[in-house]
Order: structure tokens, then sequence, then C-alpha cells
């Protein structure tokens, strides 16, 4: 093959792989981007219902409620100005305790109810997804900070 | 007094690194000896003070000294001393001087072991190593010192991260930096020969056996990371698609289309400006991955709150580093010539295209990675992209390089003989299919599409990397056909190994069956024929944790298989609880216990996971590891300059 050939049979090539790449990603892209809405979003109607997305918030006081002889748990995510009521029934994350920030991704009921598949919780007790912090923050409710005094807690 | 030692000694470090690129790059250029001797003295004197600057930070943790702010924030006096001395990276300061002196020790060894080349390259070689790490140690000392103090000292530490407290922190980022650090090398190599204006065959030589070490440790680092998440993290996953996962695949899958490529450039003298293109990516992937890791702009396992002065730093850091090597590209490449001709069906045609299938995977994994934040960046919105999209787009994408591999080797370079090619492999065909239908029906009852499909592409791939040798062994009258250069064993095996990934990752997936349940004590539940047993919880100490540990009698019939452990751990320092699942290991299956939550009485929520061929998917990255290392150590790569004269010059 010529040096000219070559470089015919490489940008062709390259432009058939990239269409066939371009499209899957596209198609896949369609399915499986998860939004994301804060409780507020939620009560103001903004998040959709039969798709899955993502909401964040801190897991209200009191609000745990756990049905006796199965697995499933209701909680109540907030952002301090709106609250949204989350069903899981599976195991929460180690790290799943009130008053932390977390993330549930699952799908909005047409009652309001929010069935989540998936609960995530980090393993660094001041670390806040930063959605969760952005939606504090646009609320107002951001809890201080723990600055490290220097001792052991 | 340990912490300055430390601290000075990194600033020594610095100043060699400065003199390691300086001197050389200039001297290289005026063509003043005494300036490019330079190099080899200053790379090993760097090396020499990160080592030192390293020991100084693991004495630090080793000692207990929590005047010094990172051990303070890191560690505790009742975590074990092994923790103690992993914990030295266990978070950003630690890791990022990690990798500074493993780039140390990289350019330590390329001043080692380069006495063939001339001195003019190696000085351009470690110049450019130079210029790295004199990035990375301004961004050590600007913006992430470990030695910094802190006083008045506190009385103790506030710990390490519990999830990090395992063995695989010993062993994972170690591994990995080694690979993600090494890319540098092979990126030195292109820049110095594209600054030389010499992009002749010799460079690819050179530049081979590092890349295939790199490439290696990455391959290692990568798979202890998975096999660590596996029993880490108790969901049973192996590979997440998680972003700070893909940081490492990206420069993996660039630098195993540049290990081909440069097979291509060295062996024929084809695709020379390309196989430069590929060097600088691998590299920039590289530290593209530090940047999504080290700025705190991603929601993963492995994220931490940090600054955005870092990430600050390192994007104009990688700007410039990929904007300055682009734009000597630019200058440079189109002056280069591939005089080489082959023809479309030829081994560079077959390489040509597992390079371009390799770069579009990649390209469809920084897509998924980087499309989030940028929208996020720019206001549009807050979206994640999940697996689901990887795995529809990634299957595909390399679905024709499992093919590919198989044939690649067997045919010829220049111009291949497809009716030779089709002799040798048409009864590997319907025997691949067939082998692959019979296992599925044998040990799985259910014929499902994906699966055969996956193991006949496995077995393909198995037979025809092994058929070569077969052939040898058959038409050369035995073990003689079998004496074969390194570097051939190095390519089967690791082709081999990627068919062992194949089937574990093929059958795990399809044929994992796990279940969630809540169970007394006395209560039992099945999974995949075997029966488990919950006998209760206990408590037990640790030396810096408490635990109650459940125990589950496995039996399959009436034979007992195995007694799983699970934990349950609380530490107290940092308030933390960890899941510490128990696992019954072989090679056919994996037996998978998590305690989940203690619920009313002494009931239990419990995850049970029975996963069939898992650890072939470490076993296949293991293979290939020691596929690259074998193809490292080829004895053609120790020929010097000097025996290649004699070797290339016909008497």
């Amino acid at each position: 093959m010529t040096p000219r050939q070559r470089r015919m049979v490489w940008v062709s090539l390259i432009v058939v792989g990239v269409s066939i790449a371009t499209f899957l990603a596209l198609a896949a892209f369609q399915k499986n981007l998860l939004y994301f809405y804060t409780p507020s979003q939620i009560a103001s109607g903004e998040a959709p219902t039969g798709y899955a997305f993502r909401v964040g918030g801190l897991v209200e006081n009191g609000s745990v409620k756990r049905d006796p002889g199965s697995l499933a748990v209701r909680f109540t995510l907030t952002d301090g100005a709106a609250r949204v009521t989350v069903f899981y029934d599976d195991i929460l994350p180690d790290l799943f305790r009130e008053g932390q920030g977390i993330i549930a991704i699952g799908q909005l009921q047409p009652d309001g109810l929010f069935k989540a598949s998936q609960v995530l919780a980090k393993h660094d007790e001041n670390y806040m997804p930063p959605e969760v912090a952005d939606a504090l923050k646009k609320s107002g409710k951001m809890p201080p900070v723990d600055e490290f005094k220097g001792e052991a807690r | 007094m340990i912490a300055e030692a430390g601290h000075l000694a990194l600033i020594f470090a610095l100043l060699m690194a400065a003199l390691q690129a300086v001197f050389p790059l200039a001297g290289a250029t005026l063509g003043m000896p005494a300036w490019v001797g330079v190099a080899r003295p200053a790379a090993r004197a760097q090396s020499l003070f990160l080592l030192i600057a390293f020991g100084c930070l693991v004495q630090s943790f080793v000692d207990n000294d929590f005047s010094v702010l990172y051990v303070a924030e890191h560690s505790n006096s009742a975590l074990p001393l092994f923790y103690r001395i992993a914990a030295t990276w266990g978070a950003h300061e630690g890791s990022v001087l990690l990798w500074a002196t493993i780039l140390g020790l990289w350019a330590g060894a390329v001043s080692l072991f380069s006495r063939g080349l001339s001195e003019v390259f190696v000085a351009r070689v470690l110049g450019v190593l130079g210029l790295v790490s004199v990035g990375i140690l301004l961004f050590i000392l600007f913006t992430s010192n470990p030695f910094e103090r802190l006083l008045p000292a506190p009385l103790d530490g506030r710990d390490l991260n519990p999830l990090l407290q395992d063995f695989g922190l010993a062993v994972h980022p170690p591994m990995l930096y080694m690979g993600y650090v090494g890319m540098a090398v092979p990126f030195s190599f292109a820049i110095a020969a594209l600054l030389s204006g010499s992009l002749d065959i010799a460079w690819a030589r050179w530049s081979r056996p590092w890349t295939l070490v790199a490439w290696a440790f990455l391959t290692l680092g990568i798979t202890l990371g998975s096999w660590w998440a596996y029993y880490e993290l108790g969901w049973g996953g192996w590979w997440f698609w998680d972003p700070v996962e893909n940081a490492s695949f990206m420069p993996w899958l660039m630098a195993t289309a540049l290990i081909h490529s440069l097979a291509v450039t060295e062996k024929r003298g084809a695709f020379k400006a390309w196989t430069v293109l590929l060097a600088i990516f691998a590299f920039s992937l590289s530290l593209l991955g530090m940047f999504l890791v080290r700025s705190g702009i991603l929601v993963s396992v492995h994220a931490f709150a940090n600054d955005p002065e870092r990430g600050l730093f390192i994007l104009i850091f990688l700007g410039l580093v990929i904007g300055g090597s682009l734009l000597l590209y630019a200058l440079r490449a189109p002056t280069v010539k591939d005089h080489a001709r082959f023809h479309w069906f030829s081994r560079e045609s077959l390489l040509l295209l597992n390079n371009v299938l390799l770069v579009i995977a990649c390209a469809s994994v920084l897509l998924g990675t980087l499309y989030p934040l940028v929208l996020d960046a720019l206001g549009l919105g807050k979206i994640s992209v999940g697996p689901p999209y990887f795995g529809s787009v990634f299957t595909p994408l390399t679905a024709p390089l499992f093919l590919l591999a198989g044939i690649g080797p067997l045919v010829a370079w220049r111009q291949g003989n497809p009716s030779r090619l089709w002799r040798q492999v048409r009864w590997l065909i319907p025997l691949s299919i067939v082998a692959a239908v019979v296992l599925t029906v044998l040990w799985f009852d259910i014929g499902q599409i994906a699966t055969v499909a996956g193991l006949s592409c496995a077995f393909w791939l198995a037979t025809t990397s092994l058929l070569p040798l077969w052939q040898r062994f058959r038409h050369r009258k035995g073990l003689g056909g079998l004496r074969q250069p390194l570097g051939y064993y190095g390519m089967t095996l690791a082709h081999f190994g990627l068919a062992v990934f194949l089937v574990g990752v093929t059958v795990s997936n399809h044929f994992s069956i796990e279940k969630t349940v809540r169970l007394e004590t006395g209560e039992s539940a099945t999974l995949g024929g075997y029966t488990f047993l919950f006998e209760g919880v206990r408590e037990i100490e640790g030396p810096n944790y408490t635990a109650r540990e459940g125990l589950f009698t496995v039996s399959d019939g009436d034979r007992i298989t195995a007694r799983l452990r699970p934990q349950k751990r609380f530490y107290p320092v940092q308030r933390n609880v960890m899941t510490e699942a128990a696992i019954d290991p072989s090679l056919a299956r994996d037996i998978y216990v998590a305690l989940g939550e203690s619920l009313e009485g002494d009931a239990w929520s419990v995850r049970l996971y029975v996963k069939p061929a898992i650890r072939w998917i470490w076993l296949g990255g293991l293979l290939m590891m020691t596929g690259g290392f074998l193809a490292a150590a080829d004895r053609r790569y120790r020929l010097t300059v000097k025996d290649e004269t004699i070797v290339t010059t016909p008497a």
C-alpha cells in the first residue's frame, strides 16, 4: 500500500469507528443518564415520575421507620426547604444514619413516594456529596463544618 | 526533626529535578557535553532525596508523631504498625509524595539501565522526566506539603479511614502508581525523540521494554484494585465504572494500544508519528486521572473533600504538559515519513485495527466520565452516567478486539495470506462454539446467547493464541520448536490471560446469584444449592475496633463446605461502622456472605452471594501482567548500541 492509500484506509477506519461509537454512546446516553433533583425541586413538581433519577439531602432526624419482619425501610430526606419520603427494600449502607447527607437513586411514584433502588452514603463523616452540599447551600441550611480541633473526637 | 528533614529533602529533590531538567535539555540542544553529563547524576540524586523524604514521612507515621498535621489527620496510636506504614499513602498529601517518589525511581532506573543509549538522547529523556518532576514537586511544596506541623500537637490522631485499614491499601496504590507514573517514561522517550528530530526505529526499541514494564504494573495495580473493591466494599462487585476506576482504566487502554503500536514501529518502521501521539495520550490520561482524583470534583468511593487550589494547579500543569507536547508534535511530526508499505491484509493492518478500537473504547470511557463534569461546570444540570452506559458501549467495541487478538499473531507482517490463515483456524471456530455451548449446558443448565458468545470468544482466543506453539511443537519435532524469544511467550501469555479474564467476566456476570435475607439465629437460607445456616453473632475485640461476628455454616447437601465469619466492625476513633465480608474462595466459585444491619431481636439482614468463576477475572489480569514482564525481559532489548552496530552491519 502506498502511504496515501494507507492514510485513506486510516481515515475511513477512524470515521467508521467513530460513527459507530458515537451512535452507541448516544443511544446508551439516552437511556442511562441519571439527573439529580433536590427535595425542593421534587416538591415544586420539577422531577419526573416513571424515570430513574437521583435525589440527595440530609436524612431527617427521627424519620427512619423500619417495617418489622422484613428489610423495608422508610425515611425522609430534606434539603432544609422541602422533604421527600424515600422507600427502600434492601440493606442500607454502613454509614447511613440520621443527620447524614446521602444520595438515593430510584423513581418517584405518582403519590410522591420515592422508591429507591440504591442508597449511597460515604465513608467519611465530614464528606458530603457535592450535590447535597449545593442543595443545602441553596436553601441556606448548610450545617457548620466540623473543623479539626487538634484532638481525637 | 524528622519532618523538617523530610521537608528539606523534598526541597533538595526539587533542586535536583530542576538541574536534571535544565542542563541536560539545554546541553543537548547547544551541544555541550558537560551539561549533558549532568543528567544521570542529577536523576540519581533526585531519586535519593525523594526516597529520604518518603522515608521521613513513613518514619513519622511509625513514630506516631502527631505534631505532623498529615499524620494527626490520618493515623492513630491504636492503629497497627502495618496499617500505619500503609497510611503514609492513605490520603492526598502522602499519595502525591508516593507519586513523586515513584517518578524519581523511574528516572533513577532510566539513568541506570540506559547504558546502551546515546548520551544526548538519555539527557533529553531524563530532562523531560525532570520537568515533570519539577511540576509535581512544586505542587507538593506549595499545595500539599505532607510535613506541615500542627502545634500544639494533639494527644492522638484522627485515625485512618477504616475502609483503608486493609492489606489492599498496602499494595494497590503503589502498584497502580508504578504503572500510572511509569507512563512518563515512554512519554519522555517520545518527547526526546521529537526534540532530537529523529524518530528512528531505535527510539521505539528503547522505549518498548519500559512501556511493557509500566503496562504490566498498571495491569497489576488495576487487578489488585478490583479484587480489593470486591472483598472490601461488601457489594460483591468487581468493577463499578466509578470515575476513579475509569481514570486508571483509560491510561491502561491507551498503553495497551501503545505497546501494540510500538511493536509495529520497531519491527516495521510504520506508524511512527502515531506511536508518539499514543505515548503522549497515555501519559496525559495518567495526569488527567490524577486531576480527577485529587481535585475532589468526583463523587466516588475515592473522593476526598479537597481544596480547589490543588485542582487548579493540576489543571494548569495538565494543560502545560498536554499543550506543550502536542505543540511540539504539531511542529515535528509532519517531517516524519513512514516508508514502510503493507498490504490491507497484514499484521500491520490488524494492529492498526487494534489501535483504532482501543482508542475509540478509551474515548467512550472518557466521554462517560467527563460529560457529567462538563455539564455541571457549565451549569446545565447535574447528571451521572451509570454502569449500563459503559456496558452497552464498551461490550460491542471490545468484542472485535477479542476476536482479532487471536488471529493477529498468525498473520504475517507486510502481507498476510488469508487462505493460509483460514486453513489454520477453520476448525477452531466450530470447536470454540461447541465447547461454549457444551460448557454452558453442563455447568449452568441454561443456554444464554450472551454467555455462549462470550465463552466462544474466550475459547477462540485461548486456542488461537496457543495454536502457533502447538504447530511448532508438531512440525519441528518436539520441544526444540518451542525455543522462542521471551517476547513471544509474553504476548502469548497476555493473550491467553485475556481469554481467562473473559471467561471470568462472562460466567460471573451471567451466573452470579445473590439474595438479601432477614435471618434470626438458627434460621437458614438457601442459594445456588448451598444452605446457609446462621448460628448467631458474638462480640469480638480487634486491635483498634470492636466487632460483631456472625457465624454461618455453609453446606452442600450433607457436606459442610465452609464456615464463614463475616463481621460488622465499629471503629471508635472515627465512629465508623464497616462491613467485613467473609468469602470462601475457589476457582470454581466464591461463596460470599456480608452482614447487613442488626434488626429487631437477634435478627440480621444478610447478603448472600454465590459467584462462579469470579477468581478467573483476577487470574487473567495476573497472567497479562506476567506476560508484560516476560516480554520486557526479552534478550534483544538488552543489546547495547555496540552490539547493535555489529548486528545490523553486514560483514
